[in-house]
C-alpha cells in the first residue's frame, strides 16, 4: 500500500517540458512564434502569429531579432519548432507563387495602409513614392509614405523594395541598403539600366504608340511593345495632350 | 482584456507543472499530456475571456482548472479509442541530459503508464486525491461526483495498482 502511494507522489513532482508555457502563451495568442529560415536571400527571421506573418528580419542573431521585434512590434516572442509547410510557404511567397497572410496589428493605420497598397504592387514593376501616397488617400504624404516603408517590420515579404524614387535614384532600403535594393529588384526581372536611363532624363511614363495608353516603364502592360514603339513623357499633361490615357492597372495618373 | 491576459499568464506559470502532471497520469504518455495540458489551458483562456472580473477575482483557479483538464481529457477518451498502452516503456524517452534524469523519467513514464491502464472511472480518482493530492470533497467537485463514490473508486483503483506492483516486484 505504501510504495503505490509513494510511486503516485512521485508522478505529482513531474514537471512541464520546457517551453511549455511559451507554447501555450503563442497558441492563446498572447505571443508571437518565431523561427529562423534559409531564404533565397540566406537566413531570414521570421515571426508570425495566428493572423499571419507579423515580421522578417536578417538579424545576425535570435537575441538581436527578439529584441527588435519586442520593441517594434510590442508583443513577445517564443521561439519554436515551425510548422512543417512553413518553410515551403515562404520560399513561394518569395518568389512570388503565393501570397501570405500578414499580420500588421501594432503598426498605425497610415502605416498599415501603406504596406497593404505596396503589396498590390506586382513582382518585376516598380512604383514612386508619391504614387503610393496617392492611392492610400494622401497625395501630400509622400515622405512619410517613405518613413512607413523604412519601418517595414516584413521586408522581402511585403515588397518595400518596389517602391523607388520618380528621379530613378534607388533611395535607401531598411533591408540591407541600396545595393541590396538593386540585387532584389534585378532578381525579380526589373530593367534597372533602363529604368533609371529614363528617369535620369526626365522621363517618368511610357505610352505605347498602338493603344494610346501610358504606363510606368515597369508596367506589365507594355512588355510585348517593341523599343521604336515607346513614347515617353515627363509628365502628365504631356502625355495627355499627346493623346494618351494612363493605363488602368499601373494607374500612372486618376483615369 | 489586458486584465485577462496577464491574470492568465500568471494562471499558466503557477498551474503548468501541476496541470502537465496530471494530463501525464491520466493518458500515460507524455505526448498526449502535453496535448491535454495545452487544450486545458487554451479553454481556460477562452473561459477567463467570457468571465466578469469579479467572477475572475473568485474563481479557485486549482480546482477549477482539474475539473477543465478532466473534462478534456473525458472528451478525448470519447473521441478516440483510449489506447493499449504497453508496460515496459511504450514510448522511448529522449535521451538527454545525466544518466540518472534518464532513469527517473524512464521510471516516471513506466509509472504512468501503469496508472493510464486503470479503467478511467478508477483512474481519475485514484490520480486526482493521490498523485494531486486534492481532498476527497475537492475530487468530487472536480468529477462531479459525489464523495461516497469518489472514495470507493480510489479504493477500488489502488487495489488493482497494488496487485500489479506486487507483481512487478517479483522480477
Amino acid at each position: 500500500m505504501a510504495t503505490v502511494m509513494i510511486d503516485l507522489k512521485r508522478l505529482g513532482d513531474v514537471k512541464a517540458p520546457a517551453g511549455f508555457a511559451e507554447r501555450v502563451l503563442a497558441q492563446a495568442g498572447m505571443a508571437d512564434s518565431y523561427a529562423v529560415f534559409e531564404t533565397v536571400l540566406g537566413p531570414v527571421y521570421v515571426a508570425w502569429s495566428r493572423l499571419g506573418v507579423s515580421a522578417a528580419m536578417r538579424s545576425k542573431s535570435a537575441a538581436e531579432f527578439q529584441e527588435w521585434f519586442e520593441r517594434e512590434i510590442g508583443r513577445r516572442l517564443v521561439r519554436v519548432d515551425p510548422p512543417a509547410d512553413l518553410a515551403g510557404k515562404i520560399s513561394d511567397q518569395l518568389s512570388g507563387k503565393r501570397r501570405l497572410r500578414f499580420d500588421l496589428r501594432g503598426l498605425t493605420p497610415f502605416s498599415q495602409a501603406v504596406l497593404e497598397k505596396t503589396l498590390q504592387i506586382p513582382r518585376g514593376q516598380v512604383r514612386p513614392y508619391g504614387w503610393v501616397a496617392r492611392e492610400i488617400g494622401h497625395p501630400a504624404a509622400v515622405r512619410a509614405v517613405g518613413t512607413a516603408l523604412a519601418n517595414n517590420p516584413i521586408p522581402y515579404f511585403i515588397p518595400c523594395h518596389r517602391v523607388v524614387r520618380s528621379d530613378g535614384v534607388i533611395g535607401n532600403y531598411g533591408g540591407g541598403g541600396p545595393e541590396a535594393k538593386k540585387n532584389i529588384l534585378s532578381l525579380e526581372g526589373v530593367q534597372l539600366a533602363r529604368l533609371q536611363r529614363l528617369a535620369q532624363s526626365g522621363y517618368r511614363y511610357e505610352g505605347v504608340k498602338s493603344t494610346k495608353i501610358f504606363c510606368f516603364p515597369t508596367c506589365y502592360h507594355g512588355r510585348h511593345a517593341r523599343e521604336e514603339n515607346f513614347v515617353f513623357f515627363h509628365d502628365e499633361t504631356e502625355a495627355r495632350a499627346a493623346g494618351y490615357r494612363p493605363c488602368k492597372d499601373c494607374r500612372p495618373a486618376v483615369a | 482584456m489586458e486584465g485577462t491576459e496577464r491574470v492568465f499568464e500568471r494562471l499558466v506559470r503557477d498551474n503548468q507543472d501541476r496541470i502537465f502532471a496530471l494530463s501525464l497520469a491520466l493518458t500515460g504518455n507524455r505526448h498526449d499530456a502535453e496535448e491535454v495540458a495545452q487544450d486545458t489551458f487554451l479553454r481556460a483562456y477562452r473561459a477567463l475571456a467570457d468571465y466578469a472580473p469579479e467572477r475572475v477575482r473568485e474563481l479557485k483557479q486549482r480546482a477549477w482548472l482539474h475539473r477543465i483538464a478532466v473534462n478534456v481529457f473525458r472528451n478525448r477518451v470519447r473521441g478516440v479509442r483510449p489506447r493499449l498502452v504497453e508496460l515496459n516503456g511504450s514510448e522511448p524517452s529522449p535521451a538527454s541530459g545525466p544518466e540518472e534524469d534518464v532513469l527517473r523519467r524512464a521510471e516516471i513514464d513506466e509509472l504512468a503508464a501503469r496508472v493510464a491502464c486503470l479503467p478511467a472511472r478508477y483512474r481519475e480518482a485514484v490520480v486526482l486525491r493521490h498523485v494531486q493530492e486534492l481532498s476527497y470533497a475537492e475530487v468530487a467537485e472536480a468529477l462531479g461526483q459525489p464523495v461516497g463514490t469518489v472514495k470507493a473508486n480510489v479504493h477500488r483503483g489502488l487495489k488493482i495498482l497494488r496487485g500489479e506492483n506486487h507483481g512487478d516486484g517479483d522480477d
